[in-house]
């Protein structure tokens, strides 16, 4: 077992699910019930990286955050560290890699509380954000958690983006999911099994865990 | 207190409506779907934005578009019922009604809102979320949480929509006891007349977003303004007739109807030769006994049919045998069995003269009036 490349793909998981948590909250919300010019558009933005080849997003990410591309100029002259094969690097790619995950069930939950709720609450005395707190996201809360699941659970199991951006570096970038290619690739197969037989129970467990928050009849 | 308000806008629905609500008085507004009554309600409550126009409670001003007011919802202080009710689903009734006494100091929240669902008699039902209740108690939940606002207005947008009829009753009859101890505006909105009749004191009737007429009741269902308003508020015998003179001294004004000449309140207005739209309510229409033939404004008909419903019975009855000559009219039910008045029974009825209302013509009436009677009887 890889301990550092597991401890790696967690702090990954954990620091893209938090990230993503105020900003999908924030473009879920305004997915579900603004109405604005551009939204067909972005909402299929948002969907892009579940159905685009890891290694199609992974080569438009490197060029992104390439040495010669603004974005990795900048982080060149801020940090004096290339933002490709970094942690952050990856982390940033993994954000984006994510935002489906995150947006898709968060929107739908937010889309599925009435606007009667909300102008209720409004006409009852509540702010917006009195409102938020204590109507919007007790009532959106399962799906923000399967968001958060599901967010969490694809970072550790992403493997196309992780090696096209973050390449394969102990301690920086070499995650779990690249460790199992890496010992299969030296026939070490009772690592790889060992590896793999622990993410495959953690994913399972964790969509065990989605579909049950989106059963109807769970108590909120 | 008073709530007056003028609000005016094209799109999404047109409005040009003038509201004005004193405290205590309860306003009905009515109208068929689409009139712009709900989103009338939501322009008061600072929902809906409208384009022009002013809302203005107790000598506050909530909205005026010209001062660029526009207070936001939570500062307006109106109790709102909405259609479904809009109850929190994850609280139970009593944090439902809590959310609302956000005025108060915390400690004192808990008292008062079991105080106000005592009001409306669902002690014991505290601790039920929404989920948990009929739709009845639902509907008294939003009023206690409306109200524990302790509102300068409240607003009730067809509180009595989705409930059955048994519960309506109920409901309605609490509402009317509720109502005796309040002393802000009331405005009701509803698409059913009998609701209005019983629950307000003032009607104003509404089509396309505009306010056509306010009246009490009783007077607005016995002098409607216009056919438009005749037709809105479901009057049944509207129809067109042509001016034959007029008789001051009689203070009448005959008219031809189906060339039977009838008798109405003078009303110099009208020129000799021109056609008139005129109503006579339901209760204006007499069933005459044989001895009683030969008073004024009587007229020969066929009964069409006749519905009987807890004593009471409806009768319609052909005039001339003209679909768009149909009488209705309402007698009791036994009076109808002992006078034989069944389908295909001839009757003589009586127009009261005082209860004939002229109006101006109004062309979409004539044109339905016209295609009724061409078609066979």
């Amino acid at each position: 077992m890889d301990w550092q490349a597991l401890s790696l793909s967690l702090k990954l998981a954990a620091a893209t699910a938090l990230l993503l948590l105020p900003f999908s909250i924030w473009l879920a919300r305004r997915l579900a019930w603004a109405q604005f010019r551009g939204q067909g558009a972005l909402e299929a933005a948002i969907m892009l990286p579940l159905v685009l080849p890891p290694t199609v997003l992974g080569y438009y990410l490197l060029l992104g955050f390439g040495g010669a591309s603004p974005l990795g100029l900048a982080y060149q002259a801020l940090t004096g560290r290339s933002l490709v094969f970094s942690f952050d690097g990856l982390l940033l790619a993994s954000l984006i890699f994510n935002l489906p995950f995150a947006v898709q069930p968060m929107q739908r939950a937010f889309a599925s509380i009435p606007r009667e709720l909300r102008e209720a609450a409004w006409v009852s005395g509540l702010s917006r954000w009195q409102t938020f707190l204590r109507i919007e996201l007790p009532l959106a809360w399962p799906g923000i958690a399967a968001a958060l699941v599901l967010t969490f659970t694809h970072t550790l199991g992403e493997f196309g983006v992780v090696l096209m951006v973050g390449g394969n570096m102990p301690g920086e970038t070499k995650t779990v999911a690249i460790a199992i290619y890496d010992q299969v690739q030296a026939f070490n197969d009772s690592a790889a099994a060992g590896m793999s037989a622990m993410l495959l129970a953690f994913s399972f467990v964790a969509v065990m865990f989605v579909y049950r928050l989106g059963r109807p009849g769970v108590r909120r | 207190m008073k709530l007056e308000a003028r609000l005016e806008q094209v799109a999404p629905i047109p409005l040009a409506a003038d509201i004005s609500c004193d405290g205590g008085e309860l306003l009905a507004l009515v109208g068929p779907s689409g009139s712009g009554k709900s989103t009338i309600l939501r322009c008061l409550a600072g929902l809906h934005r409208p384009t022009s126009g002013y809302v203005r409670c107790g000598g506050e001003t909530w909205f005026d578009a010209t001062g660029a007011v526009d207070m936001p919802p939570q500062r307006r202080r109106v109790g709102f019922v909405f259609q479904h009710y809009a109850l929190f689903p994850h609280m139970s009734a009593l944090d439902n009604v809590m959310v609302a006494l956000g005025h108060l100091p915390v400690a004192e929240r808990e008292a008062k809102a079991r105080e106000w669902l005592a009001r409306v008699n669902l002690e014991g039902l505290f601790a039920r979320r929404p989920g948990e209740l009929s739709g009845g108690q639902q509907q008294r939940v939003a009023l206690a949480r409306a109200l524990a606002r302790e509102p300068q207005a409240l607003l009730l947008d067809e509180p009595f929509s989705a409930v059955d009829q048994v519960t309506r009753r109920k409901l309605l009859r609490q509402l009317i006891q509720l109502r005796r101890s309040l002393d802000i505006p009331i405005i009701l909105v509803t698409h059913d007349l009998e609701e209005a009749s019983l629950l307000a004191d003032r009607m104003t009737v509404l089509h396309h977003g505009r306010t056509l007429q306010s009246a009490a009741p009783a007077a607005l269902l016995a002098q409607p303004a216009s056919a438009l308003v005749a037709r809105l508020t479901d009057q049944p015998n509207l129809f067109v007739g042509k001016v034959l003179r007029h008789l001051p001294e009689f203070d009448a004004t005959e008219i031809d109807w189906q060339g039977q000449p009838l008798q109405a309140p003078h009303m110099p207005v009208f020129a000799v030769g021109a056609a008139v739209c005129w109503v006579v309510p339901a209760e204006g229409v007499i069933l005459l006994r044989e001895d009683q033939q030969g008073r004024e404004n009587t007229v020969q008909a066929r009964v069409a049919e006749s519905l009987a419903w807890r004593g009471h019975a409806s009768i319609t009855a052909l005039v001339g045998g003209r679909r768009g000559a149909a009488l209705s009219f309402a007698t009791g039910a036994s009076v109808a069995a002992r006078r034989g008045v069944i389908p295909g029974a001839s009757v003589s009825l009586q127009l009261q003269k005082t209860a004939i209302r002229l109006l101006p013509p109004d062309p979409t009436v004539i044109e339905q009036l016209r295609l009724l009677s061409e078609l066979p009887s």
